[in-house]
């Protein structure tokens, strides 16, 4: 272990992230950012879920440091004079759970599918690769709408909100399989070929025990870039679909159920009620997607 | 003798890298004649493509000539303008490179990519470009020039492809090609075709070619003079067959005792031990002294310490300190069939 | 040439036949037909008599090839919320949508490929660094957000362009244009940004990354050995082998504008199919959302297919498979 530590300190990848400044500000971000998230309840300055602690005759303070603002209310308050940098730190809890979860789902089903696909190959690769080219032809962002959309008359409306999350987990994880199961088949057509997984056979280990050792260390590097990137496009794809009132209810606010929910103000002056989670979410984004631009280059030695 | 062609002088290739600055060409000089092939060989990452880039100004970055001058024709051409050297390059100076199945433009005919080159340098019409390329495209050999200038790369085979790569070496009439194991990626029947192709072409021409390889085969068939790189440095140069025949350097013996040659009743071929050190790790003095045998037949350890220049020995120049004058003597006296350079024959073949 | 296109054109309408078999699912299996078309008081006896005069009593694949040959007529039942046949709304919505994503594709497209193009052959100048990392923004940021931004600055604070609509519109027989109207001109800016950016960044992070990729090939190389200007190695070599894998996924690209622009149009209620689209998946109106699939599948593949066919035309080696060249 010590040693792994050493090597990763010595190794190519923590020089380049060392000597760039952008990505260690973006990974501080990220940090700070699930940090918050994941302790919103405890370190956020109030409870937007605790109607006890709501005054209605707080709503629409606009930002501390504008007039009328209020010292308490950093960034104002919306329709129902809940804190909007508590609502921030909140949604970005469940926007991160849910595309993190998908992230995982999707990871695991494209790469067993991979797995299986460049292992077994003939026909079932030949389907799953067919089934793959056509997914990847349609946006994600419509193959989601389409399970939610079937969710909601399968299971009623009036249960939706209910499983509302896991629905989306679902939605956003069936998209984005696609490039982990294409990324693991390529590397497993090339590792089975190899002579020490052929000599693997012969000593009898069993096929998925040779490609669980033998491949996924290989493609560790490009799977972490594919998911750190996805988690990116995972968050947006949940803010989109919680924007277009398809995604998470507003009982349980995501940063886009957040952003849709102030829309409806921006007419009216109350600006900060969307324009801060919707800075928020960039800012999310952003350090991540960075990191894993970063990541890729970082891997890539051809790059440089 | 006729003013050189080419000169290199002093070269040094730098590659500026965050755990310092590794020295991939370190301080060689050559020249080639007009008309003269210049063999280039030496084991992958002795520098010599690396100098066949720097001649032709295509270093890659953050590749850098750090030290030297190039000169063509008396006029330094390493520090020139980017635009001047373009025209250089083509022009004055050919390349050929490896793979002939990747040098091409698989999107473009091979007519065209001949006539753009000969339009970019010569003061031409686009009908005489034509003309001249189908005439190229059949010097080289390929049959039925003039149906085939429409075809594109992938229509001709590995060898047909390396014949249009040598014609488009050749369009603007260069007066030197940098080829680059120009046979390397070609099957072994075709090799000698294509070598017997460019040598034919060049004498033909008058054009010299610097030819960089690892295959002392290639390197017996065509060049006149050979330059052995080991680890950035000139470890021997001279005339091919005394190269080959009578080598002085304690690395060019070793190579040439690793050849099989064939109809040679030899049992075992020799082998030199370790391998070439990596650029990180060059050893003060001579750079092959850990593998050299013979390093304890020079006193105080010179090899240990101290960089041998080039230096008289045989008919060749070689980069060893057994040829320092005052201390080949010394060695000589050692012992009978041991200092003498001569003597190093019977040491090929142990039995 | 005629076997590669009969090849494609198979390949098209098995995707076809697939997405229409996922719309024939939802509309037949997820939503209840029978319930659908009837009020909740409805006896079991009306149920059937619903049920036969559906067809719902045959078997599976007959149903199926019905299923087809209604779409292929462009009848695919009564919208449950709006109560009029879906083709006619889709007709009514479809130049709004397409209008839209033309000038957001013309506007990726225009900007993004030179962007990248420059980007890839001034890798070290601060401009490209600079566009570099906006573009990452642009890519950080979701359009939805990218059009309330707009509306914020252009529409509330400094009152320029419309922030919703259509603006006035020109009827040309079928065909409803915004493009005659100063008003409607006015109102596809903001819309089109919004649309457009980030299928831009997209395109020219892509462009970016061919290019530097043909840039290190062999050929090109001999193309700077053989002592061609830099116009005509960047230009005529690398340029154009960019462009030929960079041309399907653009064509991608542009299929998920049109899928795009559900977003958009909820952000500024564009009255195309994208609004109408996402008005069906909240109210669970199956037969919008099972038209509304088949049409851009159809938008998908047709684009896909004409890719292909350009490919062919720009690509000698795929032309070579059948002439059996070389020798």
């Amino acid at each position: 272990m010590q040693d792994t530590m050493k090597r990763f300190f010595d190794g190519d990848v923590w020089w380049s992230f060392k000597r760039n400044p952008l990505v260690i500000v973006a990974a501080i971000t990220a940090l700070l950012w699930l940090f918050g998230s994941a302790f919103a309840p405890w370190l956020s300055p109030h409870n937007p879920f605790d109607l006890k602690t709501i005054n209605l005759l707080d709503a629409f303070t606009p930002p501390s440091w504008i007039a009328n603002g209020k010292p308490q209310f950093l960034f104002g308050t919306d329709d129902q004079g809940r804190d909007v940098l508590s609502t921030i730190m909140h949604g970005s809890r469940i926007t991160l759970l849910v595309s993190i979860c998908a992230v995982m789902l999707s990871m695991i089903v494209g790469i067993s599918l991979g797995l299986v696909s460049g292992y077994v190959g003939g026909k079932l690769d030949a389907f799953i690769m067919r089934v793959a080219d056509i997914q990847l032809s349609f946006p994600a962002i419509l193959i989601a709408l389409l399970i939610d959309g079937v969710a909601r008359v399968v299971v009623g409306k009036e249960y939706h909100d209910q499983i509302a999350v896991y629905v989306l987990i679902f939605a956003i994880a069936a998209s984005g399989w696609v490039q982990y199961a294409r990324t693991v088949r390529g590397s497993t057509l090339v590792e089975r070929n190899k002579e020490y997984v052929q000599a693997a056979r012969v000593i009898g280990r069993s096929k998925l025990a040779i490609m669980f050792s033998h491949v996924l260390p290989n493609v560790t590097g490009p799977v972490l870039v594919l998911a750190t990137l996805h988690v990116g496009t995972a968050i947006l794809t949940e803010a989109t679909l919680s924007f277009l009132g398809v995604g998470v209810p507003p009982t349980q606010p995501s940063l886009g159920t957040l952003i849709r929910i102030g829309n409806d103000f921006l007419f009216s002056g109350e600006w900060w009620i969307t324009v801060f989670p919707g800075i928020a979410l960039v800012v999310l984004v952003l350090s991540i997607n960075l990191l894993g631009d970063w990541l890729r280059d970082a891997l890539n030695p051809k790059l440089r | 003798m006729t003013t050189p062609l080419l000169q290199v002088k002093n070269l040094r290739i730098e590659f500026p890298t965050r755990r310092g600055t590794l020295t991939a060409v370190d301080d060689i000089s050559f020249d080639i004649a007009p008309g003269e092939v210049l063999g280039v060989v030496g084991e992958s990452g002795a520098g010599k493509s690396l100098t066949g880039a720097a001649v032709i100004g295509l270093l890659e970055p953050p590749g850098r000539i750090a030290g030297g001058e190039i000169l063509l024709n008396g006029r330094r051409i390493d520090n020139l303008p980017f635009e001047e050297m373009r025209k250089v390059r083509g022009r004055e100076i050919g390349a050929i490179f490896q793979d002939p199945l990747t040098s091409l433009n698989p999107l473009y005919t091979v007519g065209r990519q001949i006539t753009e080159t000969i339009e970019t340098h010569l003061n031409v019409s686009k009908a005489e470009a034509r003309e001249r390329a189908v005439k190229l495209l059949m010097e080289v050999g390929i049959p039925a020039a003039e149906k085939r200038i429409v075809h594109y790369p992938h229509q001709f085979s590995g060898g047909m492809r390396q014949r249009v790569v040598i014609s488009l070496a050749l369009a603007a009439q260069p007066k030197l090609i940098i080829a680059d194991e120009p046979t390397t990626a070609l099957d072994v029947s075709i090799q000698a075709q294509i070598i017997t192709l460019l040598k034919k072409l060049c004498r033909e021409h008058g054009t010299s070619i610097m030819l960089v390889t690892h295959d002392m085969g290639v390197i017996a068939e065509t060049a006149d003079r050979v330059a052995v790189m080991y680890a950035g440095r000139i470890a021997e140069i001279g005339p091919v067959s005394e190269v080959i025949h009578h080598p002085q350097h304690p690395y060019t013996i070793g190579l040439m005792g690793a050849i099989p040659n064939v109809g040679d009743e030899v049992e075992r071929l020799t082998q030199i031990d370790g391998a070439m050190p990596r650029l990180t790790a060059i050893p003060p003095g001579c750079a092959f002294n850990p593998r050299c045998t013979r390093v304890n037949d020079v006193p105080d350890g010179r090899c240990r310490r101290e960089r041998p220049g080039l230096l008289p020995a045989g008919k060749t120049d070689a980069a060893c300190w057994l040829h320092a004058r005052p201390i080949n003597t010394a060695t000589s006296s050692q012992g009978e069939g041991r200092g003498g350079v001569a003597s190093f024959e019977n040491t090929k073949v142990p039995a | 040439m005629l076997a590669f296109f009969i090849q494609r054109l198979l390949q098209a309408v098995v995707v076809m036949i697939a997405v229409g078999f996922i719309a024939f699912s939802l509309f037949n299996f997820v939503g209840d037909p029978v319930s659908l078309m009837l009020p909740p008081e409805a006896t079991s006896a009306d149920r059937d008599e619903v049920r036969k005069s559906l067809g719902l009593d045959q078997p599976f694949y007959l149903q199926f090839v019905k299923f087809v040959g209604n779409a292929l007529q462009g009848n695919f039942g009564i919208s449950l919320r709006l109560g009029r046949p879906v083709s006619q709304l889709l007709i009514e919505r479809l130049p709004a949508t397409l209008e839209l994503s033309l000038i957001a594709a013309s506007l990726a497209l225009l900007v993004g490929i030179p962007m990248g193009v420059y980007t890839a052959l001034k890798r070290d100048s601060w401009i490209s660094k600079f566009i570099l990392t906006i573009s990452l923004v642009g890519v950080s940021l979701p359009s939805f957000l990218i059009g309330i931004f707009l509306i914020l600055i252009f529409a509330v604070w400094l009152g320029w362009l419309p922030s919703f609509g259509r603006g006035d519109t020109v009827r040309l027989g079928v065909w409803t244009t915004g493009f005659l109207t100063f008003s409607g001109l006015k109102a596809l800016i903001l819309p089109s940004i919004t649309l457009g950016l980030f299928q831009m960044t997209l395109i020219l992070r892509l462009v970016r990354s061919e290019m530097l990729e043909v840039l290190r090939t062999d050929y090109i190389k001999f193309a700077r050995a053989r002592g061609l200007t830099n116009n005509a190695v960047h230009f005529g070599h690398a340029l154009k082998n960019t462009l030929v894998p960079v041309l399907t996924i653009a064509g991608l690209q542009l299929g998920g504008i049109i899928a795009f622009a559900i977003i958009t149009e909820t952000v500024f209620q564009w009255p195309g199919m994208g609004l109408l689209f996402i008005q069906a998946v909240q109210f669970a109106d199956i037969p919008v959302m099972a038209a509304y699939l088949c049409l851009i599948g159809f938008i998908f593949v047709s684009i896909n297919f004409v890719v292909d066919m350009l490919y062919y035309v720009v690509d000698p080696r795929l032309r070579a498979e059948r002439s059996g060249g070389g020798h």
